[in-house]
């Protein structure tokens, strides 16, 4: 008999107050009893609506039917067949847009907790490490990713499977990209991130970190070196500004920067060697997943009020719904339709405060979203020693600029000539993830990666 | 490679770096850690050898990390170390140019002017220093260089006075250049573009802001160029030394200072450690 409760089995979490002072991982995931539990409240459909909601089509009910019978190992092989990472998967996508969102249980009460599911899955097995996978067979072809973030890694693995030699080139001197500089180890542990990358090695995948592609070697040269396909994961590198006054001001952080500083370069932690300022007051500008995690780890840093600034209203919000939860349980401050106009300074260039303007929503505008409008005259200031710019990245244009043929769109965005291929308009040259899209999420990016290896299996079979 | 202590301040390092040493050029720079746990820093490349495969970086022992860095000898070797970023100095076209160097700025000033000579361009040299003892690649300057100024504040060695001092001379004895091409500290950077403005002689300055990564994507680096927002690390570093917003940039880098001035600084100790 299925569990027919309502709503999902609880996943264990540190409370809150405690939690906002550390940097440990939030939820701590399920057990093997609750586990069991809540994959009993999966019906196991013919119709598999859940699986078309995922951009990797993860064989859901078949997974969540071998974790029912307490193959846990089993379930997670099951995932991996079609997603390589599923650990990370499992944390940071948005299930209740994808997956969760077409489960029949979901019609009345709470779908089935796939994500949880995903993760516990994941980390059984890496907590109970098979056999080291054999290496796969060569098959002489060598290739080349640009960026070890999402889209990269999972590019990489699928074509490691297949025998050929991939090498990725990393820019930073730590692989993982957005998944070790981005998010923080209170949501994806960085441990996760280096097992994933240690199993990508283990089928013989190479990373060259300190690597930059467009400087270090150019994509021309990395075809003159034998790599006969290329594929440029190298992400939504370059932070946006919302251009208004005040935001050279010392104390005004890209979320780039911010983030980068404590997640990558481990400022928060008290042997750290890389500076931040020890913000009292700080104004989060944005409502996506990464404006979350900045406010979050303001929080852990010592801030004492953190105010999340967006200019639509809570149901526009583009985050995770369990991150807007999570931030709002650790004391974070929601100010919702509200837009910066001006950040304030001191007469030695810091940040005092920030000048906004209260926004109504208008008419829905070309991304469907209702347009936010100005309210004449609703100026207000509030007191901030630090702001926080979480408004998004364009891609970065170090590989564009450097390589012959390879087209942007107005946006710095490569080109694709095959959309459903992901070939750019350079014979040889693949791309996907947030270097085409702009910034999204980390499992459309590992979708583009694995479609892309495709079809660099099929241009390389093919010549 | 190869170390010099070329005065009690300032330090050369040569690294063996055969990636970076095949790309580089004059302009550009490099980031490095010294150890896992280490902060990353931009440090300007001062010269290269593409055959020996060696990138070689001039840095004034400043902040902890610098420290850290003076504090090792051949043999060692550095956690990680990536390039050649930024733009390189543009120097195609230009007849006759005056290259002026600030301290340990004059360490980046000296690859363009070499570039420059090499080229055929008729180079004036202009380097100025606190002191005697504080004077750097003198005779690396002199031998590229057709006209050959030193600046000391004390006058202990060459002239007295400032470069801005040297320049103004030079032009108004009649010398046309090109450009000028300035590097050293943010200050003297503005000064050397307030005189060239007057007399309308365009003017590259190389910026020196907080990066962490050089590739674009922190922003830490922006400056206001012109009324817009660069980023030094990929815009850069070398901008127009008149559309540069000099007092913003001084006030973005003192951002960390407080930081590195308390007790408890984690790098200060480390860097201090390192040279005891």
């Amino acid at each position: 008999m299925p569990n027919m409760s309502l709503t999902k089995v609880p996943m264990p979490e540190d409370a809150p107050e405690i939690r906002n002072k550390n940097f440990e991982e939030v939820a701590l995931g399920y057990t093997e009893e609750q586990a069991k539990e809540e994959a009993d409240r999966c019906l196991n459909c013919k119709t598999r609506p859940c699986v078309n909601g995922c951009p990797v089509g993860v064989p859901i009910p078949e997974f969540i039917s071998l974790i029912k019978a307490g193959d846990f190992i089993g379930a997670a092989k099951k995932i991996k067949e079609m997603n390589l990472l599923p650990a990370i998967c499992g944390r940071v996508c948005p299930q209740e847009s994808q997956c969760e969102k077409y489960c029949v249980r979901g019609i009345k009460g709470e779908s089935v907790g796939i994500g949880r599911l995903e993760r516990f899955a994941a980390d059984y097995l890496l907590a109970h490490p098979e056999e080291t996978a054999e290496k796969p067979k060569s098959n002489g072809h060598k290739v080349a990713i640009v960026g070890s973030g999402p889209s990269g890694l999972s590019c990489a693995g699928e074509l490691a499977r297949q025998g050929y030699e991939v090498t990725v080139f990393e820019a930073l001197h730590k692989a993982g990209g957005v998944l070790v500089y981005g998010i923080p180890q209170f949501r994806l542990p960085k441990e996760i991130v280096q097992q994933e990358i240690d199993n990508l090695k283990a089928l013989g995948v190479t990373f060259e970190t300190n690597f930059v592609v467009g400087k270090t070697a150019t994509v021309d040269e990395l075809f003159e070196e034998g790599f006969e396909a290329i594929f440029v994961g190298s992400g939504a590198g370059l932070p946006s500004f919302m251009k208004i006054p005040g935001e050279e001001f010392s104390g005004v952080y890209s979320a780039n920067e911010f983030l980068t500083r404590i997640n990558l370069m481990k400022a928060y932690k008290a042997d750290g060697e890389t500076p931040i300022m020890k913000p009292k007051k700080v104004a989060v500008v944005g409502g996506g997943n990464v404006a979350m995690d900045a406010a979050r780890c303001a929080k852990r840093i010592g801030a004492d009020e953190v105010t999340i600034v967006y200019r639509r209203t809570e149901k526009e919000l583009p985050a995770r719904l369990e991150e807007i939860h999570h931030a709002k349980e650790e004391g974070i401050n929601f100010q919702m339709l509200v837009s910066p106009v001006e950040i304030l300074g001191d007469e030695n260039g810091w940040v005092k405060g920030i000048r906004c303007q209260r926004m109504e929503l208008g008419e829905p505008d070309a991304s469907g979203r209702c347009r936010p409008v100005p309210v004449e005259g609703s100026e207000f200031d509030m007191d901030m020693d630090c702001v926080v710019m979480a408004i998004g990245n364009s891609p970065n244009p170090l590989i564009s600029q450097t390589t012959k043929g390879l087209e942007t769109n107005k946006k710095g965005c490569l080109v694709l000539t095959d959309e459903d291929a992901l070939a750019t308009t350079r014979e040889g040259v693949f791309a996907g993830g947030d270097a085409v899209t702009g910034a999204a999420t980390v499992i459309l990016a590992m979708g583009a990666g694995k479609t892309a290896a495709k079809s660099i299996d099929q241009y390389i079979q093919g010549k | 490679m190869n170390k010099k202590e070329l005065n009690p301040t300032v330090t050369l390092l040569e690294i063996e770096a055969p990636r970076v040493a095949k790309k580089a050029e004059p302009g550009q720079f490099i980031i490095l850690r010294v150890n896992e746990e280490g902060e990353r820093i931009p440090l300007t490349i001062a010269d290269f050898d593409r055959e020996r495969g060696t990138v070689t970086i001039i840095f004034q022992l400043v902040g902890a990390t610098t420290k850290q860095l003076g504090a090792m000898n051949v043999g060692d070797e550095l956690s990680d170390f990536v390039g050649p970023l930024g733009t390189p100095s543009h120097t195609e076209g230009l007849k006759k140019v005056a290259v002026i160097g600030g301290g340990v700025g004059c360490a980046i000033a000296y690859p363009v002017a070499k570039k420059l000579h090499e080229q055929g361009t008729t180079v004036h040299s202009i380097v100025g220093f606190r002191c005697k003892d504080l004077v750097i690649l003198e005779d690396e300057f002199n031998a590229v260089s057709d006209v050959m100024k030193i600046m000391t504040d004390d006058g202990t060695h060459g002239t007295k006075g400032l470069v801005t001092d040297a320049l103004r001379e030079l032009i108004e004895s009649g010398e046309q250049y090109d450009e000028v091409i300035a590097i050293g500290p943010v200050i003297m950077m503005k000064f050397v573009s307030k005189l060239t403005k007057e007399f309308g002689i365009k003017t590259t300055v190389s910026m020196n802001p907080i990066m962490i990564d050089g590739t674009g994507m922190c922003g830490g680096c922006r400056l206001t160029v012109g009324g817009e927002t660069k980023f030094a690390c990929v815009d850069g570093p070398d901008f127009d030394g008149h559309l540069v917003d000099f007092d913003q940039l001084m006030k973005r880098n003192q951002m960390y200072r407080p930081f590195e001035q308390e007790k408890d600084c984690n790098l200060l100790k480390k860097g201090e450690e390192a040279n005891a």
